[in-house]
């Protein structure tokens, strides 16, 4: 553990955390109006847990009504309002939050820095982001369309054109879709700012980019990423809202319009977005696999390199979404290499994941068992990515039960895996308690079955032919059985994730005191108190190598002498 | 739901229980009453035309590739978490640190890279061979129109429309016959799927796309709409008869001629062309000309209606007329507010029109 007689040590303050609360409304206040990038982070994930249990109470609901053919528990139309909805707070409402909870949190802590670059502009996007979710799910009660009392969205959270003009789309619910998305895209911009800002400007003193914890470099290219990919989102949606109201037609079949320019769009956004959402998980895969099999992470600059690599390629691959659109030859097959150009630097991440763990001492603490169940999960959605971007193939897979089982199995398995590992990883450090080991392992097995026993099983309807954004389907089809083990997967996880929660709660209040440094880690955040002062550090670290803290505990071998 | 689920027991059995006592939670089944089940399963992998096996091989191809990474990749990664886990929990030495090697990092990506390559060009010659194939003159033209949420078949050589029950005639090694399809959309983008057939293709409003296939198998073929076009997509199903080359032709001669006039249903059809019903639909050799639904020309030559929603029977047709959300909920056909007697006469007329 940090030794206060240190250089670096000194920047833990060893005052015992103030029990300095005030009362209910001034803690409540403090929380409203700070611009801490710890609290906000709080905020942002807090936020995220709330939407993931809101989206997957959808998502059990769209397991009842498929779990047989011909069901009636959801109509057709609150059942298309439901997948949108689930899709829709999933990606923007769970997943952004997310990420960027978990970067306002550890990035300026990493990078021995005292906050974020703009304090105010952080608080500012929390809100935003938060304003986004309160007008998507109002629409619920506000949206007054012709189908009934109330209408969230029912367009599928891609809403295509022309099904989304006014002609096809009656009501508000798809004006909430476009304005609070809109909304939380200006939160999104705002925070990716902040953080290219403070990975540049703010590293503490020795820090060069190549000394930066990869957790720090892949959020700065996620960043870069997001700068990129909202501005088409929010271009479509403004020129959507423009059809809608204004007399436009850029997607108005019925005037000369062009729908599939919506798609493209839509998926020059909705391709690098799914790579924003999977590379934070890269990001705490390459802080916990290291620690948790006690060796550096292999082959840095390699994985630096394929990071940046995947963000620019990833750029490059859209209409993989739209093979069946009717493009000509020539564009399917760029699009085909684009792809599968792709999976090189990803493939080279999973390849320096298991050599990090070879000739290691791996503990298997809940952490690393979520990351390690994340490598295996992720390389299979892999493959099922290289199978759909063949373009012929995708013919039939695309828009079939084997796409949703894909990206469910990033999304679900590498994404929310990685992340329930970053939450045991750093619970201790945001809030000085660890979370329940025991309760930690029955979440973590039991969402693990539960996740396979869902979506692996999906992948089978897909290649027996089942199409998605369907609230029934046909007896005899050879679909039905495979349907309702996927249900009971469904099930299965809620529970893990009611543990979890659970998990967090208890531990909150009656969790085992962590101390500044409980798994014997290397990187900076480890090197202050927990939960850190509002200051972060006493007094600005300084580091010479890539793993300041092991520096510190192995003085005869320091990384320092080995790093290029 | 096959009956072997009810005779297991234990959790399984609870949990299925507990499911199916949710499901039954409504009052009323969607789709009407009495319907057959059609066992057919449209599988990718059960291919019975030139592109849908062009397709299967090559797939098959890239899945032994990806298996083989899996194998080698996932073996690797068992073989590390089980060889160099902890086995002393008070050991606290810290293993030698490895930053990296360069041969072994150049060699992992120099291989995917060429798998890449062998990946890519085997993509582009299926690829370019299925979608830039020339159709022959001898091609049977049909034009695929996606509406919400039916499918109309307009046959230009021959000069007839039908509706979500697409013919095409037998291809054979002696008699190779193509089906060539423009696909269009009258509304919203649809994608027309039949797995057994073809890899979908999208239906764009202000495009035309183009598909081909050469079925080798005489027998009816299942799909459905594949891209979410509002509130009946999922109904918006999709038959393909492969028929004989002389079944063909009696089908095709058969459509051809305008619809049947019998006397016997004189009344059903005098409220056809009165009323609503001749202002959205076709039927040739009456007054009715309508283009906004389906033309019902052969109407009774169709198994189903509602685009497959529904089987043509007498009674569904009737349940049809008098309130089409009750067989397809949110479907564009208003209730006809017809009294039951002109139902009866309405319907009756409507199947005499093989």
């Amino acid at each position: 553990m940090a030794d206060s007689t240190l250089p670096i040590g000194s920047a833990i303050d060893l005052t015992p955390p103030g029990e300095v609360y005030g009362t209910w409304r001034e803690q409540l206040h403090s929380w409203v109006v700070t611009v801490d990038h710890k609290k906000l982070g709080i905020m942002y994930i807090a936020y995220a847990v709330f939407f993931l249990a809101v989206g997957g109470a959808e998502a059990i609901l769209l397991r009842i009504q498929l779990a047989v053919p011909h069901n009636n528990f959801l109509s057709p139309e609150v059942f298309n309002r439901i997948f949108t909805m689930h899709g829709t707070t999933m990606v923007f409402l769970m997943g952004m939050p997310l990420i960027i909870g978990f970067a306002n949190y550890l990035v300026p802590l990493m990078i021995g820095a005292r906050d974020m670059a703009f304090p105010r502009l952080n608080a500012f996007s929390f809100w935003m982001t938060a304003l986004g979710g309160l007008l998507m799910y109002y629409s619920f009660i506000g949206g007054v369309g012709l189908q009934g009392a109330g209408s969230a969205p029912d367009i599928t959270w891609w809403a295509y054109a022309p099904l989304s003009e006014r002609a096809f789309s009656r009501g508000h619910s798809t004006d909430y879709w476009a304005l609070s998305l809109i909304a939380s895209g200006f939160g999104t911009i705002g925070a990716a700012v902040n953080i290219i800002a403070t990975t540049i400007c703010m590293r503490c003193k020795g820090m060069t980019l190549m000394r930066m914890p990869l957790l720090a470099w892949l959020y700065l290219v996620v960043s870069g990423m997001i700068l990129v990919t909202i501005s088409p989102l929010t271009a479509a949606q403004i020129m959507l809202t423009v059809d809608r109201y204004l007399g436009g037609h850029f997607f108005d079949s019925q005037a000369g319009g062009m729908p599939v320019m919506w798609a493209h769009f839509f998926w020059i956004f909705g391709h690098p977005e799914v790579y924003v959402l999977v590379l934070p998980a890269f990001a705490i895969a390459n802080e916990v696999i290291p620690v948790f099999s006690r060796k550096a992470i292999f082959g840095y600059p390699a994985m630096v390199a394929a990071s940046v690599g995947i963000g620019f390629i990833s750029l490059s691959v859209w209409a993989h979404h739209m093979f069946t659109v009717g493009m000509t030859s020539a564009q399917n097959a760029f699009f085909v290499l684009s792809t599968e150009l792709v999976g090189v630097p990803t493939g080279i991440k999973i390849f320096n994941w298991i050599a990090t763990m070879w000739g290691g001492k791996i503990r298997f603490a809940t952490a690393m068992l979520f990351c390690v169940a994340f490598v295996i999960q992720f390389l299979f959605a892999g493959l099922t990515g290289i199978m759909l971007s063949i373009a012929p193939w995708n013919w039939q897979l695309h828009n079939s039960y084997f796409v949703i089982a894909h990206f469910h199995y990033v999304l679900v398995g590498a994404i929310v895996f990685c992340f329930f590992g970053g939450f045991y990883y750093w619970f201790p450090k945001m809030t000085g308690k660890l979370l329940d080991e025991r309760l930690g392992k029955w979440h973590f097995w039991l969402f693990l079955i539960g996740f396979h026993v869902c979506f692996d099983t999906m992948h089978i309807p897909g290649l027996l032919g089942m199409p998605r954004s369907i609230y029934t389907y046909e007896p005899g089809r050879g679909w039905d059985s495979w349907n309702m083990i996927v249900s009971i997967g469904g099930f299965i996880q809620g529970i893990a994730v009611i543990i979890f929660v659970y998990n967090m709660v208890y531990s909150l209040f009656k969790g085992q005191d962590a101390g500044p440094d409980p798994w014997d880690a290397w990187t900076l955040e480890w090197a202050t108190s927990s939960p850190p002062p509002e200051y972060n550090f006493a007094s600005e670290p300084v580091v010479a190598s890539r793993r300041p803290l092991w520096d510190l505990k192995h003085p005869e071998d320091p990384d320092s002498r080995y790093e290029e | 739901m096959s009956a072997e689920w009810l005779h297991r027991k234990g959790p399984r059995q609870a949990a299925y229980a507990l499911l199916l006592l949710l499901s039954q939670a409504g009052h009323a089944a969607w789709g009407a009453p009495t319907d057959t089940v059609v066992h057919q399963t449209p599988s990718i992998f059960n291919p019975h035309s030139g592109p849908a096996q062009m397709i299967d091989h090559l797939s098959l191809f890239v899945m032994q590739i990806t298996g083989a990474i899996f194998v080698v990749v996932a073996g690797l990664f068992v073989y590390v978490v089980v060889r160099y886990r902890q086995r002393d929990p008070n050991d606290d030495s810290e293993p030698p640190q490895i930053y990296g090697s360069t041969q072994i990092e150049l060699a992992w990506t120099v291989i995917p890279v060429l798998i890449v390559v062998v990946l890519f060009l085997t993509t582009a010659r299926i690829l370019f061979a299925i979608q830039d194939q020339k159709m022959p003159d001898s091609a049977v033209n049909v034009d695929v129109v996606g509406h919400q949420f039916w499918w109309e078949f307009h046959y230009p050589k021959y000069g007839f429309t039908t509706a979500n029950e697409l013919h095409v005639p037998l291809s054979t090694d002696q008699n190779p016959m193509t089906t060539s399809l423009n696909l269009l959309s009258a509304d919203v983008d649809h994608s027309f799927w039949v797995p057994a057939l073809f890899g979908k293709i999208d239906t764009m409003p202000n495009q035309v796309n183009h598909i081909w296939f050469t079925p080798d198998k005489a027998g009816m073929f299942v799909g459905q709409c594949a891209q979410f076009c509002g509130v009946e997509h999922a109904k918006m199903l999709l038959r393909v008869y492969v028929q004989t080359p002389e079944d063909y032709a009696a089908w095709v001669k058969n459509q051809q001629q305008p619809g049947v006039q019998d006397p016997a249903v004189a009344e059903g059809r005098q409220i056809f062309e009165s009323q609503a019903c001749a202002s959205c639909h076709v039927i040739r050799g009456t007054s009715a000309t309508g283009k906004f639904g389906p033309d019902l020309t052969h109407f009774a030559s169709r198994d189903t209606l509602a685009s497959g929603a529904a089987d043509n029977t007498l009674a569904n047709l009737k349940l049809w007329i008098q309130d089409p959300d009750y067989v397809k909920p949110g479907s564009l056909m208003p209730a006809m507010q017809l009294s039951n007697t002109q139902i009866d006469q309405v319907a009756a007329y409507l199947e005499t029109l093989k």
